[in-house]
């Protein structure tokens, strides 16, 4: 034999180490960027690429931005390359815009407490482990009206006009109002679509086809538009309110999609098992199916809430301030003009953070499912 | 009406007997949801009518024949100025959808193949470079990508007297993409007809190369013999009826560049963000398209002989497409919605035109949004149609 | 080099070599799977090939038909050596058949098309030809009137006996098994066992990992012994079973014999 290797006795062949060129720095490299000439072309391009964008972009964000400063003229002033960084400070003078909107400033202790109280209320809902989970999940369900009462006022508090609301504040009270009350319509409306009665799934059938089959910048129109034409006459109903009712319709029909789904994967046996035990269709889907289904679908919700979350920006089109309706009305500021790439950067950064984060969450439960569930 | 509960001695009330029936209840849940239905249904008709009649509007669709009085800058497709009437406009705006979301829908489907394809790479930097993009993508609301895109487009490109230029034909600037139109002369039906003859020799030739492939066990390479077959007929017949087509070069005149074919700063900053946002989607339902199928199914393929361009074609694409088409036409709707969205930044689209400044100037909010959102589900119902026809047609046996 | 001389290769048999692995290893990252296998296929041999789970005998005729590569040493198939060359994998895939323990059925064909599909495309034959030798195979599995069926519609014994007559179909000199029966209910074994039998009788060269030592005892010329990527053992069947030598697959055997 060309190669001499060292004989070992039958049965007692040690462990060697794999030859050099198949681990370690060389391996990794053969395997995963050289496997192939066309790979080595990839590698190339990709590498050339992050050459070209990483380090200008780094430099334009980080080594040459200016994070103080009272005009943009200034801004580019401090810069050592004139008008080749970003100027942060544009977007750090206005950041109590971009969080509170117009919301007065006395009464801003308000907004700060919702935010913290929206903590708490998160906190028992992502994570099942908690002791006292039951309770806290009951004070999760209430935070809507709570949170509602502090940022509106009245009963007690100084009221607060609802086009005053903006900037992140506004996005938070659509993405949770929505998330809140889609939830339980949209479950009703699943339910309702498997329904073995004919009218009440015809119904639930037509809501949930149309919802989805048109966008949702038409309903805001609707919203803001004709609402009122539908309402006994003399109603004077906030545009807040108005878009809100749209958005939690618009995510229910979604919802209620993904709920059906997660039932339709429940196996026959558990119906019947429960009509079995003689419960009644409520008993039987509220102890057995429901728990059931919706640990199937929180993946799906969770990714429909992250879709109404990105939706809410779509409210700056009937002139209501989210950040990114902030960003743009601060762009008109003549002192500041020319500055889009540090707005849109900025608010693409916030909405990354929330949604990134909340889909990695979906993943980790996903994660959680496939090992917990072995039927 | 004797109805039947079981034991004969129930002594409850009728109606008590009747509601321990599970079909008698059933018609009285349903005839007291439909009750519901209807009531609440009269009551907003009511309150619309009594609405319209206080501020002394009327329902009709009759403003649709009134000139609209406005004018649309991008009407590819058909004649319209301001002279037209309101249903032109919507017909403007309904192509104009129709127009950024093919576009949208083609390049999407492309790049989500590519990156779809590219995240399933063994190539470590190029599959971690393309997940970075796609979850930061995807991530952030499909609005700002349009906003960003179109301030990118109007304020980094330079204005037309500065225009990036390309070869004195293809002009980039602020204003848009310009390039040449081609004009066809005298004799250009010559080409096209030759053009049209060998697509259809090629459409027979595919069903003739199958049938030897049947008799004979030979194989041709259809794909290189027809694209072949097409541009060389197509190039020859150009050749010899002396070139029948000129080139129509825009040119700056004024601020502006005039003549060839312009493509908008909207057009392309909302073709371009809705395809790359949906692409991201796109890649994600690829890749696990494509997982789907066990490597197994490669395994097997390879050791009976197949080589791995074949085995792509034959066994892993037909069994991935079962999985990836049904998402992939609901992400084809989500386009063709987000295409709404080109109200933000002045597309003409049917929201902008019908549902936008139509309904501004005629004040028949009703009527406008009806016929936008008619416009919206008459998409959907087409895709659902095809949807459905897919999953029959797909449907693998089983037991 | 000595040959490794096959105990159970008895004088009556042609000497032609099929398979012949010279000091062969494969690490899986730094997992050394396979240890200097050194091991001859006569034609028309009969391999039976057994040992724990993970003692890389399903890595070992894998790396047969290329489906894992080997990193050390030299694996040459009825006169070809395999190498990264493309023409070579060709060709030893051509001649190497292999059964899988998950069938691998392709669940989009019927069973007729799974069979006839690489008649077509890689022996480039007309369809109808193709179709007839596909039914000739359907037939000696015993299975003629499931053709038109999918995967789906087949028990998990009928879908093996598929899988079989796949590989058949492309007239391999080799046939390979991998656990071709461990995915099956007890009553399927056998309708597959018998089929395998039978392929056996007609002298085809096979190489078969299972656990059945039936079938073994019943058909094979030797029995091969693996343990932590090594060939520990190989004999014919009667004194592998009877006075196995090492401690290790004494040990193995009273695990399986007596389970």
């Amino acid at each position: 034999m060309a190669e001499a290797t060292q004989a070992y006795e039958v049965g007692r062949h040690p462990e060697l180490p794999p030859p050099r060129s198949e681990v370690g720095v060389l391996g990794w490299l053969k395997h995963n960027l050289f496997s192939s000439p066309f790979n080595v072309v990839l590698t190339l391009l990709v590498v050339w690429f992050l050459w070209t964008v990483i380090p200008p972009l780094f430099e334009w964000m980080v080594l040459n931005s200016v994070w103080t400063a009272d005009t943009r003229k200034e801004c580019w002033a401090r810069m050592a390359v004139p008008e080749d960084g970003a100027c942060w400070a544009f977007i750090k003078g206005r950041i109590q815009l971009f969080i509170y909107g117009f919301y007065p400033h006395p009464l801003r202790w308000r907004v700060n407490l919702s935010f913290v109280l929206l903590v708490l209320a998160i906190v028992p809902v992502l994570y099942d482990k908690l002791p006292g989970r039951k309770y806290a999940l009951w004070y999760a369900a209430a935070f809507p009206f709570i949170a509602g009462w502090l940022l509106v006022g009245g009963f007690g508090l100084t009221p607060v006009d609802t086009d005053q609301f903006g900037g992140i504040l506004l996005t938070l009270i659509i993405g949770v109002t929505g998330i809140s009350f889609s939830l339980p319509i949209g479950i009703l409306l699943a339910l309702g679509r498997r329904s073995t009665m004919l009218v009440p799934r015809v119904l639930c059938v037509l809501f949930i086809e149309f919802i989805r089959g048109v966008p949702l910048i038409t309903l805001l129109f609707v919203a803001a538009t004709m609402l009122n034409y539908f309402l006994p006459p003399g109603t004077v109903f906030d545009l807040l309110v108005r878009v809100l009712i749209m958005v939690t319709l618009f995510s229910a029909a979604y919802i209620a999609e993904v709920v059906r789904g997660g039932l339709q994967a429940i196996p026959r046996g558990q119906f019947e098992a429960a009509d079995s035990l003689g419960l009644t269709y409520f008993q039987a889907h509220l102890t057995i199916v429901l728990p059931q289904a919706l640990k199937i679908s929180i993946p799906g919700i969770v990714n429909t809430f992250i879709g109404l979350y990105k939706d809410t920006t779509l409210v700056l089109i009937i002139g209501m301030l989210d950040p990114l309706g902030i960003g743009r009305a601060s762009l008109a500021d003549p002192v500041w003009l020319g500055l889009a790439r540090e707005v849109y950067i900025f608010v693409a950064l916030f909405f990354f953070i929330c949604c990134f984060s909340m889909s990695r969450y979906s993943l980790y439960l996903e994660r959680k499912l496939h090992t917990g569930h072995n039927y | 009406m004797a109805v039947v509960t079981g034991t004969g001695s129930d002594t409850r009330n009728p109606i008590a007997r009747l509601w321990g029936n599970k079909k008698a209840r059933s018609v009285i849940v349903q005839i007291v949801t439909m009750a519901v239905v209807f009531g609440v249904l009269a009551l907003l008709y009511r309150n619309v009518v009594v609405n319209l009649a206080a501020i002394g509007k009327e329902f009709s669709f009759d403003f649709l024949n009134a000139p609209s009085a406005y004018d649309i800058t991008f009407s590819p497709f058909i004649e319209y100025n301001s002279r037209s009437t309101h249903l032109r406009a919507a017909a403007v705006g309904i192509l104009n959808t129709l127009l950024v979301a093919s576009c949208g829908i083609v390049l999407a489907t492309v790049m989500g193949f590519i990156m779809g394809v590219l995240r399933l790479s063994k190539n470590w930097l190029v599959n971690r470079t393309v997940y970075c993009f796609l979850e930061f993508t995807r991530n952030v609301p499909v609005l700002l990508h349009i906003l960003f895109i179109h301030g990118l487009v109007v304020t980094q490109l330079p204005v037309p007297k500065q225009a990036m230029n390309f070869a004195d034909s293809f002009f980039l600037t602020n204003r848009g993409f310009f390039f040449p139109a081609p004009v066809p002369e005298a004799g250009f039906w010559i080409v096209a007809t030759v053009f049209a003859i060998s697509v259809v020799f090629v459409i027979a030739f595919g069903r003739w190369a199958k049938k030897v492939q049947d008799e004979t066990g030979r194989t041709y390479p259809v794909f290189w013999i027809s694209t072949g077959a097409i541009v060389a007929a197509t190039a020859v017949a150009f050749l010899a009826a002396g070139m029948p087509l000129s080139w129509e070069a825009p040119a700056l005149k004024g601020f502006n560049f005039k003549g060839g074919v312009a493509i908008k700063p909207e057009f392309i900053a909302l073709w371009l963000a809705l395809s790359y946002y949906t692409s991201c989607f796109i890649a994600e339902i690829v890749r696990a398209g494509i997982l789907a199928v066990s490597y197994g199914q490669t395994e097997a393929a390879y050791a009976v002989g197949l080589r791995p361009n074949r085995t792509l074609q034959l066994i892993i694409i037909p069994q991935a497409l079962r999985v990836i088409v049904p998402p992939l036409a609901s992400q084809y709707l989500n386009l063709t919605k987000n295409s709404s969205l080109a109200i933000a930044i002045g597309y003409m689209d049917v929201v902008a035109t019908i549902g936008g400044i139509s309904l501004m100037q005629t004040g028949k909010e009703m009527e406008t949004m009806m016929i936008v959102m008619l416009t919206y589900l008459v998409f959907s119902l087409i895709i659902a149609g095809f949807m459905n026809w897919y999953n029959k047609k797909m449907a693998l046996v089983e037991r | 080099m000595s040959d490794v001389a096959s105990p159970g290769s008895k004088p009556g048999f042609s000497s032609d070599v099929m398979i012949q692995m010279t000091g062969v290893h494969k690490w899986f990252g730094e997992f050394h799977v396979l240890k200097d296998i050194n091991l001859t296929v006569h034609k028309g041999e009969r391999i039976v090939i057994c040992g724990p789970s993970g003692s890389g005998k399903s890595t070992l005729i894998r790396c047969i038909n290329r489906l894992e590569e080997h990193q050390k040493g030299r694996i040459v198939v009825d006169g070809t050596e395999l190498t990264s060359d493309l023409k070579h994998i060709d060709t030893i895939r051509r001649e190497v058949g292999i059964v899988f323990q998950q069938f691998n059925l392709f669940p989009h064909l019927t069973a007729l098309e799974n069979l006839s599909l690489a008649l077509i495309w890689v022996r480039k034959m007309p369809k109808a030809k193709a179709e007839e030798i596909a039914m000739n195979y359907l037939d000696r599995v015993h299975i003629p009137e499931q053709a038109q069926k999918y995967p789906g519609q087949l028990s998990g014994g009928q879908q093996q006996r598929v899988a079989i007559a796949r590989s058949l179909c492309m007239n391999p000199k080799i046939m390979m098994f991998d656990e071709p029966t461990s995915a099956l209910d007890p009553e399927m074994i056998k309708e597959v066992l018998d089929v395998m039998v039978e392929l056996a009788e007609s002298g085809m060269t096979m190489i078969v990992v299972t656990h059945e030592m039936g079938f073994a005892t019943a058909v094979a010329n030797r029995v091969i012994f693996m343990d932590f990527g090594e060939i520990i053992e190989q004999n014919d069947p009667h004194n592998f079973f009877e006075n196995p030598k090492s401690d290790r697959t004494k040990l193995f055997l009273s695990q399986i014999l007596h389970h």
